[in-house]
C-alpha cells in the first residue's frame, strides 16, 4: 500500500489531487467517483449575482486554451443553500473558491462562507478578469499581505492565497500572503493572454484578454511554484498545466504538497483520477512507501538528488 | 507502465455506475454522404447506445496534418443501434476538428465522451409532431424517427430546409420510419420563410383525416425557429428547439457555452451542454 496522503497546515488530505478552481463542479460525477480525490475546489462565488462575460469565452490555442468566462456566480445564498449540501455526500473536503472587490470585501465574505461543511477557503486574489486591465490583488505583495491579514481576523478555516503568474515578484507575493497568515499558496491562476481572430480583425475572446492555461502553460508555472516553495514555509499547491502524473510529479518534486488539475479535465474529464493512479505506480516502481518523501527533491544546480533511487527497482523488488 | 500517455488509461468505471463515459472506440466506416457530410459509425458500449435523441457526444479529434485541435467537439447522435452496438453522426467538414474527422479510417481508434446533455421530450397526448431543420440540423432531428417509429400514436412530418436538393440528406430513413418529408430548397427557390410558413399553416390547421400539428420540433436555422416560435406561440403549442453553441468542458463545468434565454419575461444564461442542448421554443433567443 502506497501512502499518498498529504496535509495542508491543520488539514489533512487522502491524496494530493484536486480539481483547479472553475474547472470542475459536481456534474463530474456522472463521470468519475468522486470520493477518490483529494479534496473538492469549487469555482469561485462573488457574494453578489454576477453574469459573467460576453462570449466566445474560450478560444483554443497551440497546447492550451484561453478563457474570459468571468465570474458568473449565482451569490452566497446559492452556495450556502445549495452547494454546501451537495458536497456533504462526497467524502473529499470541500474547499471553497472567493472572490471579491475590496479588502473589506473579501473579509466579509469569507467570515460569510466559514459554515459548517466548509474546510478550507481558497482566496482568489488572482482572477485577471474581474478588475480594469487585469490588476488584481496578488500582482503585490503589500495589497496580498493586506487583503490575507483582514482574512485572516475574519475566519478560523485554513486559508489557501491563489495567487497570479500575471506580477513580476511571485516570490515576493507568496511571503506577503505568509506574513498575512495564509495557510498556504496555491501557484498558480492562469497567464493573461490574447489571440486575434483574422477572419475578423477581433480579439477571439468576447472580452478581448483571457486566461491561458493548459499543457503550455506547465514551464511557467512549474517555475513559479518552485520559488515560492522555496520562499515560504508553508505548503504550495501546484497548479497549471498537469495532466499526467509525471506532470504532477514535477511539481511535488519542485516542492509542492498537493497539485490541482485543470484544463485537462476539459478534454479528459478522468484526468485526475488517471493523475491519481499515474502517482500510486510511480511510487510502487520507485518502491517510494510515501509519495510525499520525493517533495522538493529536486536538486539545486550542481547537486545530486539526495540518496533516492533514480533508477525504477526491478519489480520482484517492490 | 507509462507515466504520459497520450490517451489516458480510462480508470475501471463500469459502464452501469457511471451515466456519462470516455472511451475510444473503433471505426466502423466513415463515408462521405454528398459533397459537404459525411456519416461516420463507431462500434459502441451500451452506455453509449442508450443515448437519446437531442443527446450529444464529445469528440476528441484526431491529430491531423498540424497540431491536434484542444478541445473536444460536440455532435448529436444522429442514430444507436443497440443490438449491433453502434453508433453514428452526421457531420459537415467545416473546419480544423471536422477535417481531422474526416482522416478517419475503419478500424481506427476514435475516443469520445458521452452521452451528453439533455434530449427531446415527447409528452403523452401529442398526435403529429413536425421536424423543421435547416442543414446539418436534421442530423439533430433525425433520431426523433426511431422514437415516433415505436409511437403508433404519433404522426410525423418534416420539412428540411437545404442549399440544394444533394444537400437533403436522410429522406429515405425518415421515410422508412413513417415521417412525410418535405424537401425546400434554395436552388429551387422553395426554402423562403413565407413559402415555409404556408406550409407550416396547412399543418397546423389539420384536416382531410390528419390530426392538426401539435409539437414542433427545429434545429439548425435561427429564421426557422423565430417563425416556428411565432406559430407555435399562436397556437398555444409545445415546441422544442436544439441550439449550438462552442464548448470547452460539454459536461457543465466551464459556463463557456452559455446562451440566452427569456424565462419569463427575464433574460438569463443557460448552459447549452448541460441545461440543453435541447430547450423550450418558446424560451430561446434569436441569436
Ligand atoms: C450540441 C451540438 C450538436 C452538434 N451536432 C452536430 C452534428 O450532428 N453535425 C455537425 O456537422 N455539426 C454539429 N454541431 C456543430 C459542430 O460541433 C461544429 O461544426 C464543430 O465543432 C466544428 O469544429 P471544427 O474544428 O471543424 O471547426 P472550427 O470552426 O475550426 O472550430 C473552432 C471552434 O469553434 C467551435 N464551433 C465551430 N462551429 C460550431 C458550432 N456550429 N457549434 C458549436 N461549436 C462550434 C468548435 O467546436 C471549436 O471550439 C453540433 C454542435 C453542438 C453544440
Ligand atoms: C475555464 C476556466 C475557468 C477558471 N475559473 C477560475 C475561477 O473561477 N477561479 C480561480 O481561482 N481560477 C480559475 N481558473 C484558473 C484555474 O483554476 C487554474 O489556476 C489555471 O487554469 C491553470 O491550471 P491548468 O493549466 O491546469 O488549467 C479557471 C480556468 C479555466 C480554464
Ligand atoms: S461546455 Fe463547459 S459548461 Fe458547457
Amino acid at each position: 500500500m502506497v501512502d499518498l496522503s498529504t496535509t495542508i497546515g491543520s488539514l489533512s488530505l487522502a491524496n494530493p489531487v484536486m480539481p483547479a478552481s472553475g474547472t470542475f463542479s459536481d456534474e463530474l460525477a456522472q463521470v468519475i467517483d468522486l470520493d477518490r480525490i483529494g479534496a473538492c475546489v469549487i469555482k469561485t462565488i462573488t457574494r453578489e449575482f454576477r453574469a459573467g462575460n460576453p462570449t466566445p469565452r474560450v478560444a483554443e490555442t497551440g497546447g492550451g486554451m484561453l478563457n474570459s468566462i468571468g465570474i458568473p456566480s449565482k451569490g452566497l445564498g446559492d452556495f450556502l443553500d445549495r452547494i454546501v449540501p451537495v458536497y456533504r455526500r462526497i467524502q473529499a473536503p470541500l474547499i471553497a473558491s472567493v472572490s471579491a472587490n475590496t479588502t473589506a470585501d473579501f473579509a466579509a465574505l469569507c467570515r460569510d462562507v466559514s459554515v459548517d461543511g466548509v474546510e478550507a477557503i481558497e482566496v482568489n486574489i488572482s482572477c485577471p478578469n474581474l478588475e480594469a486591465d487585469g490588476h488584481a490583488f496578488a500582482m503585490r505583495p503589500d495589497l496580498t499581505e493586506e487583503v490575507i491579514t483582514e482574512i485572516r481576523k475574519a475566519t478560523t478555516l485554513p486559508i489557501w492565497a491563489k495567487l497570479t503568474p500575471n506580477t513580476g515578484d511571485i516570490a515576493g507575493v507568496a511571503r506577503a500572503a505568509e506574513a498575512g497568515g495564509a495557510d498556504a499558496v496555491v501557484v498558480a491562476n492562469t497567464i493573461l493572454g490574447m489571440s486575434i481572430d483574422l477572419t475578423t480583425f477581433r480579439p477571439s475572446l468576447g472580452s478581448g484578454m483571457g486566461g491561458f492555461s493548459g499543457p503550455a502553460v506547465k514551464p511557467i508555472l512549474l517555475r513559479m511554484a518552485y520559488q515560492c516553495s522555496r520562499a515560504v514555509s508553508i505548503p504550495v499547491i501546484g497548479c497549471g498545466g498537469i495532466s499526467t502524473a509525471s506532470d504532477a510529479l514535477e511539481y511535488i518534486v519542485a516542492g509542492c504538497s498537493a497539485i490541482q488539475v485543470g484544463t485537462a479535465t476539459f478534454v479528459h474529464p478522468t484526468a485526475m483520477i488517471t493523475v491519481l493512479e499515474g502517482l500510486e505506480a510511480f511510487c510502487r516502481e520507485r518502491g517510494l512507501a510515501r509519495l510525499m518523501d520525493i517533495r522538493g527533491a529536486v536538486g539545486a544546480v550542481g547537486e545530486t538528488a539526495g540518496d533516492l533511487p533514480a533508477q525504477p527497482v526491478p519489480a520482484e523488488a517492490v | 507502465m507509462t507515466l504520459m500517455p497520450t490517451q489516458p488509461e480510462i480508470p475501471n468505471a463500469s459502464d452501469r455506475q457511471f451515466a456519462v463515459a470516455e472511451r475510444e472506440c473503433a471505426v466502423i466506416s466513415n463515408d462521405a454522404v454528398n459533397a459537404e457530410y459525411r456519416m461516420l459509425v463507431l462500434s459502441a458500449p451500451p452506455v453509449f447506445t442508450a443515448a437519446q435523441p437531442g443527446q450529444f457526444f464529445h469528440l476528441l479529434c484526431p491529430r491531423g496534418g498540424g497540431e491536434a485541435p484542444f478541445f473536444r467537439r460536440p455532435m448529436s447522435v444522429y442514430r444507436v443501434d443497440p443490438d449491433k452496438g453502434e453508433v453514428a453522426f452526421l457531420y459537415k467538414v467545416t473546419g480544423a476538428g471536422t477535417e481531422s474527422m474526416a482522416a478517419l479510417r475503419p478500424g481506427d481508434g476514435f475516443n469520445i465522451l458521452g452521452p451528453l446533455g439533455i434530449g427531446f421530450d415527447l409528452p403523452d397526448g401529442i398526435r403529429h409532431v413536425l421536424l423543421l431543420a435547416r442543414g446539418v440540423g436534421l442530423a439533430t432531428l433525425a433520431p426523433l424517427a426511431q422514437v415516433v417509429a415505436a409511437r403508433p400514436d404519433v404522426r410525423a412530418t418534416a420539412i428540411f430546409s437545404a442549399r440544394k436538393p444533394e444537400f437533403l440528406m436522410s429522406v429515405d430513413y425518415m421515410a422508412a420510419h413513417g415521417v412525410d418529408v418535405v424537401g425546400v430548397t434554395d436552388s429551387e427557390g422553395t426554402s423562403a420563410v413565407d413559402r415555409v410558413e404556408s406550409l407550416m399553416r396547412d399543418l397546423l390547421a389539420g384536416g382531410n383525416g390528419v390530426p392538426p400539428v401539435d409539437a414542433i420540433y427545429t434545429c439548425g436555422s435561427n429564421r426557422l425557429m423565430r417563425l416556428a416560435q411565432k406559430l407555435a406561440a399562436e397556437r398555444g403549442i409545445f415546441g422544442q428547439v436544439a441550439m449550438e453553441q462552442q464548448m470547452a468542458c460539454g459536461l457543465g463545468m466551464c459556463f463557456c457555452c452559455v446562451r440566452d434565454f427569456n424565462v419569463g419575461g427575464d433574460i438569463v444564461h443557460r448552459r447549452v451542454c448541460c441545461e440543453g442542448p435541447v430547450f423550450d421554443l418558446q424560451e430561446a433567443v434569436s441569436w
